[in-house]
């Protein structure tokens, strides 16, 4: 039946072959970054609970902070709070050249953000979850970390460091 | 051949919608501009502390009216005029739409009043544990609801035209109008959920906690196609009315829109997760799959983006345009209603590239919660969305009210000062963004903040002033025109272009309403389902709320 024909024009036919084409090496591109390179974002950790997190002895946000699981890759046991003064513990962790640092990082209060500045490694920190991503560090310097969700007032200030020695 | 006639009340009650809607842009505007300011290191909080308690509070009231008010208000009046005069018919039951309408305003209302005591002082995402108080909540559900309501309203208008008119083709206006509607209720069950099973009961003490991870999926559930819903009225502007304003021109394919508005309707909820690639409590192939998902919500767009200027193209034509370009100047770039929709598209373009960016997958590590954020959305929803609503509003309120236009020259240098100053604006929290500065951060005050990004933030200032002037030109041409002794000698003519086919050749499957929608939600269940279930079921309420602003 001629009224149930889809009308297409050709110029469109063939716009729509480019968009899918293009669509098609955009999500290629992002697969091939994802499982061919490796470039993946966070996965479920471990949930937690925010009220004990930070004072439960078995915790290890209780005692946060970097352990040296063997030579040159590191676990880094990071807590984002806003209260009382919107602050990572530690502030500041130091590692040599070259090594490879896993960041755990949970919030005992509200929404956080982690992102450190010049690697690829930005996530949320959400109070009950544990968010990790590791990082590779191959050039000395300083890379602050700083909170990219709002979570108050104080949210502007809150920040801290790596520092990776020659 | 005269237009159909929409009633006087009618035309009263679509320009109550924007009475409301041009408030909230009025008020949210002022504290755009201050928020633009701060970053390049001119503080006026310190001056509105008696009124505004600071920084956030300000950014609470931009986001929630420009975001939330501005968009809703503006859609439901447009989408109650385009079902009207599209289907020529009366509203089916106006009571039920000013119901709708004063569930809505009451929302508003209640929502505002914690807002200015700076006890709701979350930024239009409200994501938990920052706890507002109840009234907050209330006022968002009253405003969804009543827009649910006004959107049966509309339904019913078009059951009762659908019997009247069994064989006809929905008149494209109306058809995209109803979608939009539909859409509208689909997706924000998620917000409802959120609202309604954690954050009220939360909020009142009636639970001790929340869960922030199941919260924000509910968020995302609506958050996502919330821009689609503060899109398609802009696209239906532009498929099937900017054409004819621009220079009599005809809709290139009305069936190819069609089908657009459809893959809206079913692709436009089930990707949420894009906007929780960096949340710790979604498995990546879930993320994935919304990733994929999302690619393919582009295409409706990119098909728009062909039929658009394709139509165009036609009208440029008409007024004897030649050459592969220069059909563009011949559009008709003095009626401000073109030029702002023109250089709303225009900008659109290119938030949707950057749109794509944020959407894939890993790429989204470098610009998750970056300035480049909000540099995107103040080119989607900001100008392809907010200045397109303000150019459809310079042809509509004199349709509405019968006064003549105030000052259209004055009109056609808003939407340019608009343009001009949110490509400075955008352009520079975009870079900002790249180079790795957060969004939602006094970036004057942030201690992190190195010398090299000062040049930038000078820019975001700028381009907040320019946007400053040309927010008060609109609102000055606005109130001129609400007050303006001048009437209109006719009845403004209401642009609808034609389209080049006739509709009812179209495949009737385009007309048909059922699969479309068990089609969505039955995506919907497929890719958020599993995951839903797998929150719920391990839900944890252990979040108590804080009030840290």
């Amino acid at each position: 039946m001629s009224t149930n024909q889809m009308h297409i024009d050709p110029y469109e036919r063939n716009w729509m072959i480019f968009s899918f084409v293009l669509l098609v090496l955009f999500a290629t591109a992002v697969s091939v970054a994802a499982f061919g390179m490796g470039i993946q974002v966070p996965a479920p950790e471990q949930r937690v609970d925010p009220k004990t997190v930070a004072t439960d002895p078995n915790s290890p946000w209780s005692n946060p902070g970097l352990r040296e699981v063997s030579a040159g890759k590191y676990d880094a046991y990071i807590l984002a709070h806003a209260v009382p003064n919107w602050e990572y513990l530690p502030k500041e962790i130091t590692v040599p050249v070259g090594s490879s640092v896993s960041f755990y990082v949970t919030s005992s209060d509200v929404q956080h953000g982690f992102k450190i500045q010049d690697t690829n490694a930005n996530f949320m920190v959400l109070p009950g979850q544990v968010s990790k991503l590791t990082v590779k560090f191959d050039k000395p310097g300083t890379y602050n970390f700083i909170c990219t969700e709002y979570c108050g007032s104080g949210h502007g200030v809150m920040y801290g460091a790596v520092i990776v020695t020659p | 051949m005269k237009q159909y006639q929409v009633s006087a009340s009618e035309k009263k009650f679509i320009s109550w919608h924007l009475l409301v809607a041009i408030l909230a842009l009025a008020v949210g505007s002022l504290f755009g501009p201050l928020q633009a300011f701060e970053h390049a290191g001119w503080d006026f909080y310190t001056y509105l502390k008696p009124l505004i308690k600071s920084y956030y509070q300000g950014l609470t009231v931009h986001g929630v009216l420009n975001a939330l008010v501005w968009t809703t208000f503006f859609i439901m009046g447009f989408l109650t005029f385009n079902v009207i005069f599209g289907l020529k018919r009366p509203l089916k039951n106006m009571m039920l739409n000013k119901v709708g309408f004063w569930l809505m305003a009451v929302g508003v209302v209640a929502a505002a009043i914690p807002i200015l005591a700076n006890q709701a002082t979350v930024l239009f995402t409200f994501y938990p544990p920052l706890k507002a108080n109840w009234a907050f909540y209330v006022g968002l559900t009253l405003v969804v609801v009543g827009s649910w309501v006004e959107g049966w309203g509309l339904f019913m208008t078009y059951a009762a035209w659908r019997k009247e008119n069994a064989n006809e083709r929905t008149p494209f206006i109306a058809f995209g109008s109803l979608i939009t509607a539909l859409l509208w209720q689909i997706c924000t069950l998620g917000v409802a959920v959120e609202i309604l099973t954690m954050l009220l009961p939360w909020s009142l003490g009636l639970i001790e906690g929340v869960d922030p991870q199941l919260a924000r999926t509910y968020f995302w559930f609506t958050g996502h196609p919330l821009v689609y819903f503060w899109l398609l009225p802009a696209y239906i502007s532009w498929y099937a009315m900017l054409p004819k304003q621009a220079g009599n021109g005809k809709m290139f394919s009305d069936t190819l829109a069609r089908l657009a508005f459809w893959i809206f309707l079913v692709l436009s909820t089930p990707l949420g997760f894009h906007h929780q690639y960096v949340d710790p409590g979604v498995p990546p192939v879930w993320k994935f799959i919304h990733s994929m998902l999302t690619f393919g919500v582009f295409f409706p767009s990119m098909m728009t983006a062909f039929t658009v200027v394709a139509s165009l193209e036609h009208a440029g034509r008409k007024q004897g345009g030649q050459g592969a370009l220069a059909w563009i100047g011949k559009l008709n770039w003095s009626d401000p209603s073109v030029a702002s929709q023109l250089l709303a598209g225009i900008l659109f373009f290119f938030g949707g590239i950057g749109g794509l960016a944020n959407a894939s997958y890993n790429v989204n590590l470098v610009l998750h919660n970056t300035a480049f954020i909000p540099g995107h959305f103040h080119l989607t929803v900001a100008t392809g969305v907010t200045l397109s609503f303000m150019g459809i509003s310079y042809w509509l309120l004199p349709y509405l009210t019968g006064k003549k236009l105030w000052q259209p020259k004055l009109a056609v240098a808003q939407a340019w000062t608009w343009f001009i100053g949110m490509i400075v604006f955008s352009n520079s929290m975009h870079v900002l963004g790249l180079l790795g500065a957060p969004r939602r951060v006094p970036l004057n005050l942030a201690p992190y903040v190195p010398a090299e990004w000062n040049s930038r933030l000078f820019q975001v200032g700028l381009g907040g002033a320019i946007l400053f002037i040309s927010g008060a030109l609109y609102l000055a041409v606005m109130l001129m025109t609400a007050l303006n002794k001048e009437t209109v000698k006719e009845e403004v003519e209401v642009p609808v272009a034609e389209s080049m086919q006739d509709p009812a050749l179209s495949p009737i499957w385009l007309d048909r309403w059922a699969p479309w929608i068990y089609g969505s939600l039955a995506l919907i269940v497929i890719v958020y389902g599993p995951m839903l279930f797998e929150l719920i079921k391990n839900i944890a309420l252990t979040s108590p709320g804080f009030r840290v602003w």
